[in-house]
């Protein structure tokens, strides 16, 4: 059983262990099937949208090794087989923690489940080859495509995503992209049509699922204190979605 | 009746019973059936197990469309006047109303409860008090002389029971310990197997019966010797009933169905029947979708039938079904609302010989809820199997996301426990129809008892004593062993009453107000069950969790009474997966079924639980004080088995496998689940939301998990709903056991399914 851990969660993470805020059984939204998701703490992007502010800071988060994640895993192992699913690493940014995703990839693959990595990609240079191999599934969230409103939107720079998008295509790892919709952020036609153009070019994109912002997170900001910067944003209509959906598919991509 | 059939029974044989026009069975093989009643081996003989996909389905013909429009156009007025209208001058029996139709020239399958669609009739025999209380809330007075037969001249079922209620039950009952119970109205719980009359005509169970009663000719008479008899002289009665009723319909029921046509006909006549003898908490249809699927397929295979009409002749059975009514109090809505009937029809599943009992007639079934829209009646339940045909499990899984009608049971479960022509009654009770019916127990309220057991027996909102001879707890905090001790001495006490309670309504039941038609198509001495419910067991073990792994600490009213709780620290909750707080759930489960099965019983009757609320856990939080586990006073229980609202904090996997771990073994009457999900918390795409479920319900299955309502659904909806009701007349939704149309709930249930936990969300 992973339980809160009343220790102070150290900088740097001991061999065999990771800092993770929770654990997550969910269907269809974290890669295909029934997954059991571990969420790890620490993220450098501040995306304004951001749905689990909770995440950003390592020091929220609680130590756990490998071993105690997979044996909370093992536990769900026989409804994942039977469903169909895996496991799933998001965050936070799970790439803060190459030594621990790459760990539980590594084991859960050994035990023969269907791994994925939700990531943004900025801290892609420090996931291994290695640890790629492990995975069975990237989802990729490119926020944006123009430089100027990506760092808007995360208040970081481009390049790492697009320099991880490349090595993954090289590598052949199969990857779905995730582009959060948000008015008024980030659908720009343009914008959206770098992105697209930008995925259809890799090769290695089975399929795009469009995330229509919503702003389901509104009390969890209330509840930290911070600001919720697209508080008043209103989710995307229908139109919008469908409109930046269809941009997608102009490029050949298998949109959702 | 006559006056000749009153004065002996035996000689209703004589009167019916005519030559068939055409071999009925023709084209059918077995002989078992043939020689002895016994329609499951007719349907393993004869049915083509089917394995492909929906696309052969129909859509409503426009004679179809037309029917379910008059109706429809009725229901606003009855939801805003809680009855279309009332006969106040006529008890209904069988054979009590003239035939009543809804268009004759438009009708396929005939037949409803009264002279007129919606109209509902008076039941007296369960409680003339009831009767009158159901009248007075929609503002209608019966008629004198039938208020003077049942008050004057004619004992009820209510007032048997409170003749012989002892104090500690009323007492019990009167502080909401024990409540629901079927002491002042029909229990229901009772599934007739309608598809003999289809099968055998009715002069050939007659026949039956006749040799079931000669049988006991020379048995040594004894009390329960002359009941049999006097019951199985009563069935006889009703079937004699049955042929009147059918025969001012203009169809001669004596001999056995010959088409298709005639078998849904005959099947619904049955039914029609009993829901005219009888009006049963529960009136549930049974198994009867591949036993018709038989002869649809021998008339489509004849020629004298296409797909078109053969689903004609289905959504006309299910225009019928979904028009049951009854008259019922307000107290009874405030329990059960929306007003049900749990007109329940179990599909597919897979039988003994491995064969899927998936036939065509079983997505037929389904496919009404898209030809006349989602409703809450028939109450549709699948018996899940992963091993189901693929097609048929997608298509389950499509109706669930479109319709939120729907309802899966755990067939691998019940298979080797009841076999392969098992139903459901009601919401999760299982049973082999026609061999075995049940004793309806309601509910105890798990909760209350550990109040009880922490205030030495003294209730928590009246401070009045329910259960003497107990001490409360001294000193300000809980201590989790002494609390065990306590609670385990309460359930003791609880128990003992409440089947003391069960065994006096089923006594008095069987004695005024016996369901004679049902009974009539059961074999002689089915197997009985006496089944007990619990009512929140969330609340209790998280409880129990609470006091055990935090620090939970009294807080005393001036007379000493435990009145709250102050919960220091954490504590681990009920739906999670974890071991620590479902191993409590477990063992309260398991607790209670022990003492249960310690105490008498009635008839022979096997105890039996089930952990099931229907919508009563608003109720029952609300005639309950504050918990142990934090919860306010007045807060609705979760519903059924589920965790606690917002406390299943895992996602629906996890919450889903901790009421999976509860053991059907102590709860072989039922465990009830119902899950909300939204629909990207399925997946982005229909065909992944199909895929998904399919698969959560397979895992789910596979880990024991004995029943799923499944809702999938935007909370937003629901709000809608509530502000804006006119525009959502038929948004259906899954509560514990049965579907309701949401509109139809009070608005305190409306905000209580709407607090629950949406998986999906954040």
């Amino acid at each position: 059983m992973i339980t809160r851990s009343p220790t102070h969660v150290p900088a740097v993470n001991a061999p065999g262990t990771g800092v993770i805020y929770s654990w997550d059984t969910s269907i269809g939204v974290d890669g295909p099937g029934t997954r059991f998701v571990v969420f790890t703490s620490g993220c450098s992007l501040r995306c304004v949208f951001c749905d689990n502010p909770e995440s950003w800071h390592r020091s929220g988060g609680h130590t756990v090794t490998v071993t105690e994640v997979m044996t909370e895993l093992a536990r769900y192992e026989r409804f994942i087989a039977v469903a169909g699913g895996g496991l799933t690493v998001t965050g936070g940014e799970a790439l803060s923690q190459p030594d621990f995703v790459a760990e539980l990839m590594h084991a859960a693959h050994e035990r023969g489940i269907h791994t994925a990595l939700d990531t943004s990609g900025y801290l892609g240079d420090d996931a291994s080859d290695d640890l790629l191999h492990d995975v069975d599934l990237v989802l990729l969230d490119i926020k944006s495509w123009d430089p100027e409103t990506y760092h808007r939107v995360t208040k970081r720079e481009l390049a790492p995503t697009l320099r991880f998008a490349r090595r993954l295509a090289d590598l052949g790892r199969p990857t779905w992209l995730r582009f959060v919709l948000v008015p008024g952020w980030t659908d720009e036609p343009a914008n959206v049509d770098g992105v697209a153009a930008f995925a259809a070019s890799l090769g290695n994109i089975e399929r795009v699922d469009v995330l229509p912002f919503h702003r389901m997170a509104l009390g969890k900001y209330r509840a930290l204190g911070i600001t919720y910067p697209t508080a008043d944003v209103e989710p995307p209509s229908p139109e919008l979605i469908q409109r930046v959906q269809d941009q997608f598919r102009s490029h050949g991509l298998v949109t959702y | 009746m006559t006056a000749e059939r009153l004065s002996d029974p035996l000689q209703a044989t004589a009167s019916i019973g005519s030559a068939p026009q055409s071999d009925p069975w023709r084209g059918f093989t077995g002989q078992r059936w043939r020689d002895i009643i016994d329609v499951r081996d007719f349907i393993q003989d004869n049915y083509t197990p089917y394995t492909g996909g929906a696309d052969f389905l129909r859509d409503a013909t426009a004679r179809t469309r037309s029917l379910w429009s008059r109706l429809t156009a009725m229901f606003p007025r009855e939801r805003e006047l809680g009855v279309y209208d009332i006969d106040v001058t006529t008890p209904s029996r069988i054979t009590s109303h003239p035939p009543g139709y809804i268009d004759r020239e438009d009708e396929i399958i005939v037949g409803l409860q009264t002279d007129a669609p919606l109209k509902r009739a008076m039941f007296p025999n369960g409680g003339w008090r009831v009767v009158e209380a159901s009248l007075a809330a929609y503002g209608r007075e019966p008629d004198p002389k039938i208020r003077e037969i049942f008050t004057t001249y004619r004992k009820t079922h209510n007032d048997g029971v409170f003749d012989a209620y002892t104090p500690r039950v009323k007492a019990a009952r009167h502080s909401h310990l024990i409540t629901g119970l079927p002491d002042a109205y029909g229990r229901g719980r009772i599934i007739g197997d309608y598809r003999r009359v289809a099968l055998y005509g009715v002069a050939r169970l007659v026949a039956a019966k006749h040799a079931e009663r000669t049988a006991l000719d020379d048995a040594p008479i004894s009390e329960d010797l002359i009941r049999d008899r006097e019951e199985l002289a009563e069935q006889i009665r009703a079937l004699g009933d049955l042929v009147e009723m059918a025969a001012g319909y203009g169809f001669d029921v004596t001999r056995p169905a010959t088409t298709a046509t005639e078998a849904v006909q005959w099947l619904y006549f049955a039914y029609l029947a009993a829901t005219k003898d009888q009006n049963g908490a529960a009136m549930s249809l049974g198994r009867s979708s591949t036993f018709l699927d038989v002869y649809l397929q021998r008339d489509l295979t004849e020629g004298t039938l296409d797909e078109g009409a053969a689903q004609e002749l289905v959504d006309d059975l299910v225009i019928k079904l979904r028009i049951i009514r009854f008259l019922r109090s307000p107290e009874y809505d405030a329990l059960f609302s929306g007003d049900p009937t749990w007109v329940t029809e179990s599909l597919g599943g897979i039988g003994e010989d491995g064969r899927p009992l998936v036939t065509k007639t079983s997505f037929r079934f389904l496919q009404t809820l898209y030809n006349l829209g989602p409703a809450p009646e028939p109450n549709l339940t699948i018996f899940w199997s992963p091993s189901l045909p693929e097609p048929f499990k997608r298509f389950c899984a499509q109706v669930s996301i479109d319709s939120s009608s729907i309802q899966y049971e755990n067939d691998d479960l019940m298979r080797p426990a009841w076999g392969d022509d098992t139903a459901i009654a009601c919401c999760v009770s299982p049973m082999r129809v026609g061999k075995q019916m049940q004793f309806f127990g309601a509910r105890a309220n798990l909760a209350k008892t550990l109040l009880y057991a922490i205030n030495g027996g003294r209730d928590e909102i009246t401070g009045a004593v329910v259960a003497p001879g107990f001490e409360p707890v001294t000193g300000d905090v809980l201590d989790h062993d002494d609390v065990v001790a306590r609670l385990l001495a309460m359930m003791t006490w609880l128990v003992q009453t409440y089947v003391e309670a069960l065994v006096t309504i089923h006594y008095m039941h069987d004695k005024y107000a016996y369901e004679r038609l049902e009974m009539a198509l059961h074999d002689y001495a089915p197997q009985r069950t006496l089944a007990a419910g619990i009512a929140g067991l969330s609340v209790a073990a998280d409880s129990l969790s609470a006091i055990r792994d935090a620090q939970v600490t009294v807080i005393r009213d001036e007379s000493g009474l435990v009145v709250d709780y102050r919960v220091d620290g954490e504590y681990p909750a009920y739906g999670n997966h974890d071991d620590r707080a479902d191993g409590i759930a477990r063992w309260l489960v398991e607790t209670f079924m022990a003492k249960l099965a310690t105490q008498p019983t009635y008839r022979g009757a096997v105890h039996t639980q089930s952990v099931l609320t229907i919508t009563s856990n608003v109720v029952y939080g609300k005639n309950t004080g504050n918990t142990p586990d934090g919860r306010r006073a007045g807060a609705p229980f979760a519903p059924g088995a589920n965790p606690m609202n917002g406390r299943d904090r895992h996602g629906i996997v996890a919450s889903a496998l901790s009421v999976a771990s509860l053991p059907f073994d102590s709860a072989a009457d039922g465990i009830s689940l119902t899950s909300t999900v939204t629909p990207n918390g399925l997946g982005h795409h229909s065909e992944e939301r199909v895929a998904h479920l399919v698969g959560v319900l397979d895992g789910y299955t596979d880990a024991g998990g004995f029943h799923m309502n499944v809702n999938v659904l935007d909370r937003a909806t629901l709000v809608a709903a509530m502000e804006h009701p006119e525009d959502y007349p038929s948004l259906t939704i899954r509560v514990s056991g049965y579907a309701v149309n949401f509109v139809r709930l009070t608005r305190e249930q409306q905000l209580d399914v709407i607090s629950r936990t949406f998986h999906g969300s954040l």
